[in-house]
């Protein structure tokens, strides 16, 4: 982006950029989350809402709880077989383009749970783009996560149409 | 005046004869061992006539190989009192053998809380409980086939949850 202020245009200025450059500055910078919370993660991604770390100084605190309004899934749990399917759903529901943060152990790998019931990361059905390891992460982590979704919304984008 | 637990199994081995076998105490814990096939009317003796109105949990073990009969139905009842020994807790214990389905009688008309209790055993354990009014499975999906609590099942087998996963998105609404 280029920003020109030239006395001969009485001081106004104007803006250049590219469509594309622009449409993902304005994505990156409102980040709707529709948080998925099943378990102790989801208490830590409220503290990330909250006041004391603010998650809406990065332009995305406003959580929808319809997936139709939101553009960035927060999968914060253990995720079971039986509501993998749900979550699924939740995820094709939300519309293009959108992105997956998989907040702690559980969502990651399984944790703790080697068990038959709990998928061993929700990568097994869905495309995560960032992962945060921890149980649970600090929220400091989670807006690094925040940030880095940030980062490659600015460098790869998405299509505008 | 606290529960004479003596008095209250010859009162049931005299209304029903043999049906308590054994009196195991453990650290002030009693436990009676009862006859599976009178499990109903026991607990329902124990609730009209003895007090204990509460079914606590409602549990099984499985000892595959351990012991005979394969499986244990374990009942934690509570009776209820003003004065603190007033309150007494008992357990009962009812062999289940192995079979296809292995089987016992609902206590859903004596307690209605044993609904959930008894289909969560199901879910878990396979034991079908003749009686019970809406017998599903609760914890796990309504398609899923194995009974995990069992101990000759791999605790890691995630197969049987991969194929209910599965059917659950193709089938789109449900």
């Amino acid at each position: 982006m280029g920003v020109n202020a030239s006395p001969a245009l009485g001081g106004e200025g104007f803006l250049t950029t590219k469509i594309e450059a622009f449409a993902n500055w304005g994505r990156k910078n409102s980040l709707w989350p529709m948080p998925f919370g099943t378990a102790c993660c989801a208490i830590e991604m409220m503290a990330v809402f909250a006041s004391r770390f603010d998650l809406s100084r990065f332009g995305a605190e406003v959580a929808r709880f319809s997936p139709r309004q939101a553009d960035l899934m927060l999968v914060s749990g253990t995720i079971t077989y039986k509501m993998a399917s749900v979550c699924r759903r939740i995820y094709d529901q939300m519309p293009e383009p959108k992105w997956v943060i998989a907040m702690g152990s559980c969502t990651c790998g399984g944790g703790p749970f080697d068990s038959y019931a709990v998928v061993q990361g929700i990568d097994e059905f869905l495309p995560v783009d960032v992962y945060i390891g921890g149980c649970p992460p600090r929220p400091e982590a989670v807006i690094d996560a925040v940030m880095k979704i940030q980062k490659k919304i600015e460098l790869e984008g998405a299509p505008i149409l | 005046m606290s529960l004479d637990i003596d008095s209250l199994i010859s009162a049931l081995n005299e209304e029903f004869p043999g049906s308590v076998t054994e009196k195991l105490k453990w650290r002030g814990e009693t436990t009676l061992v009862v006859d599976k096939d009178r499990i109903r009317a026991i607990c329902a003796r124990l609730r009209e006539s003895h007090g204990f109105a509460f079914l606590a949990d409602l549990t099984a073990v499985d000892y595959l190989t351990v012991r005979s009969p394969r499986y244990e139905v374990v009942y934690h009842v509570h009776r209820f009192g003003e004065e603190y020994d007033e309150n007494v807790r008992i357990r009962l214990k009812a062999g289940v053998e192995d079979a296809d389905s292995p089987e016992i009688d609902s206590v859903v008309p004596v307690w209605s809380g044993a609904d959930w209790l008894e289909r969560e055993v199901y879910d878990m354990f396979g034991i079908v409980f003749s009686g019970h009014p809406d017998l599903r499975r609760i914890l796990m999906p309504e398609d899923y086939e194995p009974f995990p609590l069992r101990k000759d099942f791999d605790v890691r087998d995630r197969e049987a949850s991969k194929r209910s996963f599965q059917r659950a998105l193709e089938e789109g609404d449900d």
